[in-house]
This record gives C-alpha cells, sequence and structure tokens, in this order.
C-alpha cells in the first residue's frame, strides 16, 4: 500500500507530530509525504532524512501558506489518485484538512486512530476514551487521522527520500488567512513533555495560578496545562487545555493540582506513565487514576513542594 | 440570511459510559440522553446572530432515531424557528450525515451551516468539514468568535498553539469550540411554545442518500484500568517518591 502522510510544520521547522504519523503509516506500507506551504525547501529537506520515507512531494505555493483546507485539500485529493492512505496527525490542522479530503474521496474518515490491526482494522477511542472501538473499513482509499501519544515517533535521521515538486492547484478563494495570537513558550510543549504541571479551578485566577504552578513545572522543567475550568475562566489561554476535546498527552509523569478529574479530562491525559494528584477533596476522581496522590491544601502543599524539590 | 444548525443526540456529558459485557457497544439503555454540548453552543450562537439581526431565520435539524425529537425541541425551546428530523434507526456515519445535510443545505440556502466541533459519543470531529467539502464552501473550524460582515464571515479558531483567525466568503461552514459562548437554559414558556413550533419528518430515501455504513465495528472494549495507587502523607513523603521516579534532582 502507498500511504501520503501530510507533514505539519511550523517557522519553517517540521512539527514532532508528523512522525507518529509517518510510524503509523509505516504500518501500511510505503510512505510518501507531502510538504505543502509556502518556501518550504527547508522543511522538505529535513523531511527527506526521516528514517524510512520514500518520496517527498513538494508544492511550494502562498496558496498552501497556513494549511488552509480549501485550498490544500484539493492538493491532496489529487495526490491520492496515486496512494491508498492518507495519513495525518490529529493536530488541529490535521483535523481539520483530513475530513474535508476525505469527503472529496467519497471515504469515511478513521480519526485518531491508535493502533493498526490489519491494512483495513484500525482502533480509536469514542466516548472521551472510555470505549476503545475495533474498526473496519470497506473504503478502497483510507484516509487516517493519528493519534500523537500511541505510536512511537519515526527517527528524524538516517533516511533518504528523493523530493520531487507537484504542481500548485491554486487558490480556491474561498478563504484566507487573517491573523494568529500564537503564544510565544517559554516551556516544553505539552504533547511532547516528559513532565507535565496542570492546574484546575481551585487555582483561583491569573496571577494566582502562575504564582503557583509555574514555579513548580520550571523546578521539574515541566509542561504546563489546565483544565477546562481554569481555560474558561481565563487563567491560562486555550492551548494550556488538556482533555477529550483539547490535548491528548501521554507524559512520564502528570502533575495535578486542584483538579477533580472530570471524564473529559481524564480522556486526555489518563495514559500518563505516573499520575500524581494534589487536592484537598480525598474523594476526588482524580484519585481513582493516580498513582500517588496527596489530600491537603494545594496552596500550602505546592510550594512546599516546589521548596523542597 | 438563514441559518441551519446540526444537533445530534448523544450520551449526557455527565454520564460514565459503560461498555456492554458482549464487546457490542456503550449501554444506551436507560441512560440520560441530552443535546451534544457543542451543538448547544452551535444553538447559542446562532441565535444570539439572530438577535443581532445578522440572521433572519434558524433551522435545527438532526439525523437519528425518533426521539431525536426531543433534542430538536430543546433546540427549539433555546430559540430555533424550526426543525427538520431526518428519521433512521440505524447509526448514521458522518460522512452520511454530511450528505443529508448537504441536500438539506441545497433546499434552505443558508448563509452559514453551524457545527458542533465533535460529537462526545463517536469523538470524529469531521462531519462539518466534510459538508464545507461536499458543498464546496469555506469552513470555519473550532470557532471561539465569529464575526459576519456583509459577504464574509471572520472565525477566530482554537488551535494548537493558541487562535487564529480565517476570512471566509460565505456561504459558510463553522464548527464551534467550548468557548464560543455559553448556551441559555430554555425558560419554562418558552418550552411550551417550542411545542408548537414546525419539526418536519423526514427518512434519508426522502432525499436520494445512501447511509450504509462504511465502518464496521468488530469490537467495543474498555481501555486497560488505572488502578489507583498510593497516598502519600506529606511533601516530604511525595518529594522522595518523585525523587524515586528521577523527575527531581
Ligand atoms: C463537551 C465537554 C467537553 C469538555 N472537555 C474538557 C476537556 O477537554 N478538558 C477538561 O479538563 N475538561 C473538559 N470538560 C469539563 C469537565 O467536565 C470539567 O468541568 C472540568 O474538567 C473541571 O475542571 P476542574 O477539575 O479544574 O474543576 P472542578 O471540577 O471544579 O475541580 C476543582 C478541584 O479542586 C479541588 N480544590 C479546590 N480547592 C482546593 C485547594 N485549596 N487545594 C487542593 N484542592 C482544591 C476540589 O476538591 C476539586 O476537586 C468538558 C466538558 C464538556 C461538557
Ligand atoms: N446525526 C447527526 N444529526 C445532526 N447533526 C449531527 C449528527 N452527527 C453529527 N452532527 C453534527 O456534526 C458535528 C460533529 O460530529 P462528529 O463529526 O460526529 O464528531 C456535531 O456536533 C453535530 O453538529
Amino acid at each position: 500500500m502507498k500511504t501520503l502522510v501530510w507533514v505539519e510544520h511550523e517557522g519553517g521547522a517540521l512539527k514532532d507530530a508528523t512522525l507518529a504519523a509517518v510510524t503509523a503509516a509505516s504500518k501500511l506500507g510505503e510512505v510518501h509525504l507531502l510538504v505543502a506551504g509556502a518556501g518550504v525547501a527547508g522543511v522538505a529537506a529535513e523531511a527527506a532524512k526521516i528514517a524510512g520515507v520514500g518520496k517527498v512531494h513538494v508544492a511550494d505555493d502562498a496558496a498552501y501558506d497556513h494549511a488552509l483546507a480549501e485550498n490544500v485539500a484539493p492538493l491532496i485529493v489529487e495526490l491520492m489518485g496515486h496512494h491508498d492512505a492518507f495519513v495525518a496527525p490529529a493536530t488541529s490542522n490535521g483535523k481539520n484538512i483530513a475530513p474535508r479530503v476525505a469527503a472529496l474521496l467519497d471515504v469515511m474518515q478513521l480519526s485518531d486512530i491508535l493502533s493498526v490491526e490489519s491494512a483495513d482494522t484500525f482502533t480509536r477511542p469514542t466516548y472521551a476514551g472510555n470505549a476503545i472501538a475495533t474498526v473496519k473499513t470497506s473504503d478502497a482509499k483510507l484516509v487516517i487521522t493519528v493519534r500523537g501519544t500511541a505510536f512511537e515517533k519515526a527517527a528524524k535521521d538516517g533516511g533518504s527520500g528523493s523530493i520531487e515538486a507537484v504542481s500548485s492547484t491554486g487558490d480556491k478563494g474561498l478563504s484566507s488567512f487573517a491573523g494568529a495570537e500564537i503564544a510565544k513558550l517559554e516551556r516544553p510543549e505539552l504533547t511532547s513533555a516528559k513532565v507535565i504541571v496542570s492546574g484546575g479551578r481551585a487555582l483561583k485566577d491569573g496571577p494566582t495560578f502562575e504564582a503557583t504552578i509555574f514555579p513548580l513545572a520550571d523546578k521539574l522543567g515541566a509542561a504546563v496545562g489546565a483544565s477546562r475550568a481554569a481555560v474558561d475562566a481565563g487563567y491560562v489561554p486555550n492551548d494550556y487545555q488538556v482533555g477529550q476535546t483539547g490535548k491528548i498527552v501521554a507524559p512520564e509523569v502528570y502533575v495535578a493540582v486542584g483538579i477533580s478529574g472530570a471524564i473529559q479530562h481524564l480522556a486526555g491525559m489518563k495514559d500518563s506513565k505516573t499520575i500524581i494528584a494534589i487536592n484537598k477533596d480525598e474523594d476526588a476522581p482524580i484519585f481513582q487514576v493516580a498513582d500517588i496522590g496527596l489530600v491537603g491544601d494545594l496552596f500550602k502543599i505546592v510550594p512546599e513542594l516546589t521548596e523542597k524539590l | 440570511m438563514k441559518l441551519l444548525v446540526p444537533v445530534k443526540r448523544v450520551i449526557d456529558y455527565n454520564v460514565k459510559p459503560r461498555v456492554k459485557a458482549d464487546g457490542s457497544g456503550v449501554d444506551l439503555s436507560n441512560v440520560k440522553m441530552s443535546m451534544n454540548p457543542f451543538d448547544e453552543i452551535a444553538v447559542e450562537e446562532a441565535i444570539r446572530l439572530k438577535e443581532k439581526g445578522v440572521a433572519t431565520e434558524i433551522v435545527a435539524v438532526s439525523v437519528g432515531p425518533a426521539k431525536a425529537q426531543e433534542t430538536l425541541r430543546t433546540a427549539l425551546a433555546m430559540g430555533a424557528d424550526r426543525a427538520i428530523l431526518i428519521e433512521s434507526d440505524a447509526e448514521v456515519e458522518p460522512l452520511a450525515v454530511a450528505k443529508l445535510l448537504a441536500k438539506v443545505a441545497a433546499e434552505e440556502t443558508p448563509g452559514m451551516v453551524i457545527l458542533g466541533k465533535q460529537a462526545i459519543d463517536d469523538d470524529s470531529n469531521q462531519t462539518g468539514q466534510m459538508l464545507a467539502a461536499l458543498l464546496g464552501w469555506s469552513q470555519g473550524t473550532f470557532a471561539s468568535k465569529v464575526e459576519v460582515s456583509g459577504d464574509a464571515v471572520a472565525v477566530t479558531r482554537e488551535v494548537d498553539g493558541g487562535l487564529e483567525t480565517v476570512n471566509l466568503k460565505l456561504p459558510a461552514i463553522v464548527t464551534t469550540d467550548l468557548r464560543l459562548n455559553e448556551p441559555r437554559y430554555a425558560s419554562l414558556p418558552n418550552i411550551m411554545k417550542a411545542k408548537s413550533k414546525p419539526l418536519a419528518q423526514k427518512k434519508p430515501e426522502d432525499y436520494g442518500v445512501d447511509i450504509a455504513p462504511r465502518h464496521t465495528t468488530l469490537k467495543v472494549e474498555e481501555p486497560p484500568k488505572r488502578s489507583a495507587g498510593i497516598k502519600v502523607a506529606d511533601v516530604d513523603e511525595l518529594v522522595a517518591k518523585m525523587k524515586a521516579l528521577g523527575v527531581a534532582a
């Protein structure tokens, strides 16, 4: 089977989420990549070095800047004329583009797969990860998004893919990029961090969240996450949210501070290797999944912990 | 302009889903069912656009069993003007839902279709994007802000790194994220009024859409269970455990 993996990139660099998608695709067969964007020669060269990659299709055109689905999907559909499966990471861009491709190919998408069982059978999470479905597709071509935490990352070097330019399918004139507020990260990225410290509603407000959670995270070299309640209340921006409808993470250690453990939150972090929970309510559901729990007032515990570490 | 709002009847988000012992699916008998939370946000957004004078009429659509009427009545009670039920007892996959919605859109010619970004049962996150593809329309997914001006709409989207704004040509597809708005509760008088609002009953055949599934679910399992671990007595003990894990020097 020939697969086409959509390469996610930003600021001229390949994003790690691509590497898990490559691993999933390699279980299906030959891996080809698509790098689409404006001024992406550098990304293409980087992509060609990914272990196990065959061809790298490069579409260099302003129409593909910012990964607008209206423009990128027709390009992918054209390339799918000679590929059997389209694979994208289940990132916000991947989730935006892949279903548009699927419908244009008249295919049901396999969203957020956890494993490749065979060429037509996959597992995927449903009901906030409370039910893992094994799904067999009857579609002739496959469209798949891949959960990043479920697959090893392919090695970033060792490969020697050939680079091939593809012609642009142009700007469809339906949409345009108007701007972004992308937070500058001073800490590791949530989806690739080894350690995460997350705060919940209990953190009261933005300044209290920062003053309590950030020093502990910095001590641990950790990324910072949050529950929906903390994000909704404006303590931290939306990209901190961990959960069913936020980011899916699986670090070595996840520290949940003042988070109750609603199923929607657990959906995003219960595959973490070790879970540590700090909560004043000893019956909080988070303790049902925590490996190590400490019952008490976080405003006493967290500063003391930060100090003693 | 007219707005179309697809709403799905799903397990209530407060209920913990239980996998059936025979692995055939999730047990939905005697379980509280509600409108998909993201679709409530979609209905709310539509109502606000009508209140602002941007929209003139709101049509709610649901594909599902006869009981999905209740979900549509909820949308009507919140403020939708009329509803369409496309009745099917069989489960209808996102691709087929999108095809049905494309037919409804062709009949109704809305200026926007506002959907939820994701149904909390199948967690597919694909119907809106598919509908946009089938209609050849623009798409603003995971919206946290929607601003219509003239024949365009600016949609601010929740993306992995933060927020992004795109300008879309109308007609457009919008899918809602959690922070777009806070849905209102329907008042008792409005619930009463909703009972007499029009609700059309259709079947997939009426639209000539083949809803045969492409996917077969071979089995459904519970995820590997995590068992509760230990509780430590104080911070010193926690520090020792964290050092043992190698997360602290
Ligand atoms: C469609 C939908 C999608 C959702 N998606 C997500 C998602 O992706 N991610 C997500 O997180 N949620 C999500 N939610 C929300 C989820 O249901 C919960 O409401 C949310 O996770 C609760 O956040 P919390 O644990 O911070 O707040 P609460 O549930 O209010 O918990 C606060 C906790 O802090 C503890 N506490 C209070 N004070 C102290 C103190 N001084 N010291 C120690 N502990 C203290 C309390 O005991 C309590 O356990 C979603 C909901 C819906 C409907
Ligand atoms: N059966 C359905 N009836 C009406 N709307 C639906 C249905 N299924 C999905 N949708 C819409 O599509 C959105 C995304 O669903 P999904 O792609 O299944 O995650 C939902 O939030 C609804 O707005």
